[in-house]
């Protein structure tokens, strides 16, 4: 009975999704002001019903229903009960009903933070969201049900995948979705404003908290599926270019150069069009990311369930949003008033080389996963057979400096910029000093860094040239005592999170060090001035797995630091077999033993892998600080102010150097 | 015009994407399918000599991409040692992203089941191969041309069905 509930309460959805969509657009256009107040009422709904269908497909599985063919499919009742939980959004079908509900939060959100906004902007904001869920959650109902019964009941379910059965799976896809999710309101923002023909600034600075705050989820999400794959794939990567990856990193990159533009939209008036293309894109990557990982279009490691049928849908959903909005771009565009346009020595047109330089690396990350499918295209086939070229991890490290080192060369120079016109010299006076800073602290770390790469110490140079440009621009504002928000705040963390990131991500490559060895109990190896003394082998049993469990005892310089214990587990339901690494974190290092295979059953000696990873907490203490710029900036009490919509349009003034405002 | 550029840009992205999910999912797509295998020149194991991709045509070849930290590889290795027996194909083994005295010491524990072992420690020939990862297996026939190519782990079965393309 209880599934049931759920698909009824999906199908009410399905209908107050299309009350939502057809009265905010229609409402909207005959400025209709009790369709336009109903919108709202049917968003309301909507999130109760999705919330209900989502609450009894979860009561399913801690209950154990196993009547329900996904709940069969992909829970145990040997499940620990956390597990169930998340195992709701373990498999496709939960996964899309995860993705409505996060739809819906969103859009109850815009209802309560939308007062701000004129009647039928709001509207049409709320009636193309409306139009997005339906879309999805016709989906599910039609393809994707994860109420479908098998009758009669299995008696145990297949259990979820061990790789899944973890907490960083329990909160990476509701990140990644809100995140998603979150550049479908300025994906709404967007088509509201070129339905109603113009980009009033107002609305741009109310759409930017909401740019940003999805950003930041999209960057916890897409951090903590690296942190995953170090810890829970066994082997110490923590990225891997995979297609899935890759699909998650695409609308980072694009929502990356949204933030930046909609703040040169909001302040200058320049770049309306570009703001608008850039909310489009940065929606129908996401939308684009769900069909690459929901259709097995591109083949990835991921093992998600494929289907044609599935993959079509989404395709024909992504064809009709996408299509219809960049149709609609291209007919009203030349409408839309285009304010002043920017010199390239300027802050907004560093910012646009920000830009240039983000979709530029999107666009290459985009070639780089679609080129299988590419040369597939017989035309393209020809085109790019001429030329060696492959894709692979390799590829893509050897190409994405090109993109990474000139955004990051040019990024000190935008905040100490002013708007409209700057002089490169007045910039440069300030920044030399921090060059100078710069190339002496790569030249310390080189030099207490014997056998550093020219690489790592460019990176090191680099993120100390961004980091100090920070400060320089940090010190600068308290001195003339402007004001530091949000906004400002945001802009600093996620400037420090991009040098904290990129010191992680070159270095951990850089110096790392690893070996694999044939061990047996009693055996030492040391690495990097760390001995890993294999102690002793014992069997573990889990609730629902059994493992070979291995003591390691770590000592540095004979002071014991730790004990490892990776183990090689078996999930008894399934069968499969999962390497759990032993890891020992550390700020400026982790050490990593992970079992490879027995060598010898009777010495107990096993294929094992000893890793030394300097600074790769970096990487997501990098990215963890861009999220709370993201966060910082979304809370700007600027943001809060009450507008009235249709006050005059402003340019922000172009003040002499010492006055520079601040830009997120 | 320039405002529809967008629009047309996407169009045609959604036919490439239609055209994908037409194709089989199962089915790694291999870009040297029926081409010939991309020119290198790389060091042998040893380091005594440069072994160019031309001189290796004449005979069908194996060429298996390993690594001493792969750990599949060992897996795999008995079934080239007894393949490498067998057959009179060239079995190459590419050291991918490997220091040679690591690939030598594997070699001694494991077996070396090949004729011939070429290094790329900085995964350059990797690159133009389109490797995913180690082990992968390309089958190559005399003339120099790839026929098809494996990725992961091979078995008896699997190969010896590779091995009949080239023959």
């Amino acid at each position: 009975m209880i599934p049931e509930l759920g698909q009824f309460a999906l199908i009410l959805a399905v209908l107050l999704a299309t009350a939502q969509w057809v009265l905010g657009l229609v409402g909207a256009s005959k400025s209709h002001q009790r369709m336009m107040a109903m919108t709202q009422t049917a968003a309301i709904g909507q999130l109760v019903f999705v919330a209900i269908s989502f609450a009894m497909l979860t009561q399913a599985f801690v209950t154990n229903d196993f009547s329900v063919a996904y709940v069969a499919a992909h829970s145990n009742s040997q499940l620990p009960l956390q597990y169930r939980y998340s195992a709701v959004w373990g498999g496709h079908e939960g996964s899309l009903l995860l993705w409505a509900l996060v739809l819906a939060i969103w859009t109850a959100a815009v209802v309560a933070f939308s007062r701000s906004l004129p009647d039928r902007f709001r509207a049409r904001v709320l009636g193309v969201m409306g139009f997005i869920s339906l879309g999805f959650l016709i989906f599910i109902l039609w393809l994707s049900n994860p109420f479908v019964r098998h009758l009669p009941a299995v008696p145990d379910g297949s259990d979820l995948n061990p790789l899944l059965q973890d907490f960083g799976l329990i909160i990476h896809p509701p990140m990644l979705y809100m995140g998603y999710v979150g550049f479908s309101v300025a994906f709404a923002f967007a088509i509201a404003a070129l339905l109603d023909g113009r980009v009033d600034q107002n609305w741009v600075r109310w759409s930017r908290p909401w740019t940003n705050i999805a950003w930041a989820f999209l960057t916890v999400g897409v951090a903590l599926g690296s942190w995953w794959a170090y810890y829970e794939l066994g082997w110490g990567g923590w990225w891997f270019w995979d297609p899935v990856e890759n699909a998650s990193f695409m609308p980072w990159l694009v929502g990356a150069a949204l933030i930046h533009s909609q703040a040169v939209t909001e302040k200058r008036g320049s770049f309306r069009n570009w703001t608008l293309l850039l909310a489009i894109a940065a929606f129908s990557l996401s939308l684009l990311g769900t069909f690459l990982v929901r259709s097995g279009v591109v083949v990835s490691v991921h093992a998600f369930a494929t289907d044609p049928g599935r993959g079509s849908y989404i395709l024909a959903f992504l064809a009709v949003v996408t299509g219809l909005a960049l149709a609609l771009f291209a007919w009203r565009a030349p409408k839309i008033e285009q304010g002043p346009t920017a010199q390239l020595l300027s802050r907004e047109g560093l910012l646009l080389m920000n830009n240039v330089f983000l979709v530029g690396a999107c666009v290459l990350v985009f070639v780089g996963t679609l080129f299988p499918l590419l040369v597939e295209i017989p035309l393209l086939q020809s085109l790019v057979g001429a030329r060696k070229m492959s894709i692979g991890a390799p590829w893509f490290t050897f190409m994405f400096p090109f993109f990474l080192i000139p955004l990051m060369i040019l990024l000190p120079f935008g905040p100490l910029s002013r708007w409209g016109k700057e002089e490169l010299s007045t910039v440069w006076l300030q920044l030399r000093a921090v060059l100078a800073l710069a190339v002496f602290i790569a030249a310390i770390a080189w030099i207490l860094r014997a056998g550093m790469s020219a690489w790592a110490a460019g990176a090191v140079l680099l993120s100390s040239w961004v980091a100090l440009g920070t400060v320089v621009w940090f010190l600068r504002r308290r001195r003339m005592q402007l004001r530091m928000g949000g906004e400002q705040y945001g802009m600093m963390f996620g400037h420090l999170g991009l040098a904290v990131f990129l010191i992680g991500a070159v270095l951990v490559e850089a110096l790392r060090v690893q070996t694999d060895v044939r061990m047996q109990p009693g055996d030492t190896k040391t690495i990097a001035e760390y001995t890993f003394r294999f102690v002793k082998l014992d069997h573990y049993e889990g609730p629902n797995f059994v493992s070979d469990r291995a003591h390691f005892e770590i000592t540095r310089e004979g002071e014991p630091l730790t004990v490892l214990k990776p183990e090689k587990r078996r999930y008894l339901v399934s069968g499969q077999v999962m390497t759990e690494p032993g890891i020992r974190p550390g700020f400026t290092r982790d050490l990593f033993v992970s079992l490879g295979e027995p060598v010898d059953i009777e010495t107990q000696a096993w294929a094992v892998r000893l890793q030394y990873k300097p600074f790769i907490r970096w990487v997501w203490l990098g990215a963890f600080m861009m999220a709370i710029g993201g966060v910082c900036t979304t809370l700007d009490r600027r943001f809060r102010r009450r507008v009235e919509a249709d006050e005059p349009q402003q340019v922000a003034p172009v003040r002499p150097l010492s006055e520079a405002g601040a830009l997120a | 015009m320039k405002r529809w550029l967008p629009l047309l840009a996407f169009a045609l992205l959604a036919v490439v994407l239609g055209i994908g999910l037409t194709l089989d999912p199962q089915r790694l797509p291999n870009m040297l399918q029926d081409k010939p295998l991309p020119e290198f020149s790389a060091a042998s194991l040893d380091g005594a000599r440069i072994v160019t991709s031309a001189e290796l045509r004449g005979k069908p070849m194996v060429l298996n991409v390993f690594a001493s930290w792969c750990p599949t590889c060992v897996h795999e290795n008995p079934v080239l040692l007894e393949f490498a027996k067998a057959s009179d194909a060239l079995v190459v083994g590419l050291a991918y992203k490997d220091q040679p005295e690591d690939t030598r010491a594997w070699l001694d524990r494991f077996g070396n089941p090949f004729d011939l072992v070429i290094q790329d420690p900085d995964g350059k020939i990797g690159i133009d191969l389109g490797i995913t990862g180690a082990p992968e297996s390309y089958f190559v026939d005399r003339t120099g041309v790839v026929r098809d190519k494996h990725v992961g782990e091979l078995t008896w079965d699997s190969l010896s069905d590779y091995a009949r393309k080239i023959q």
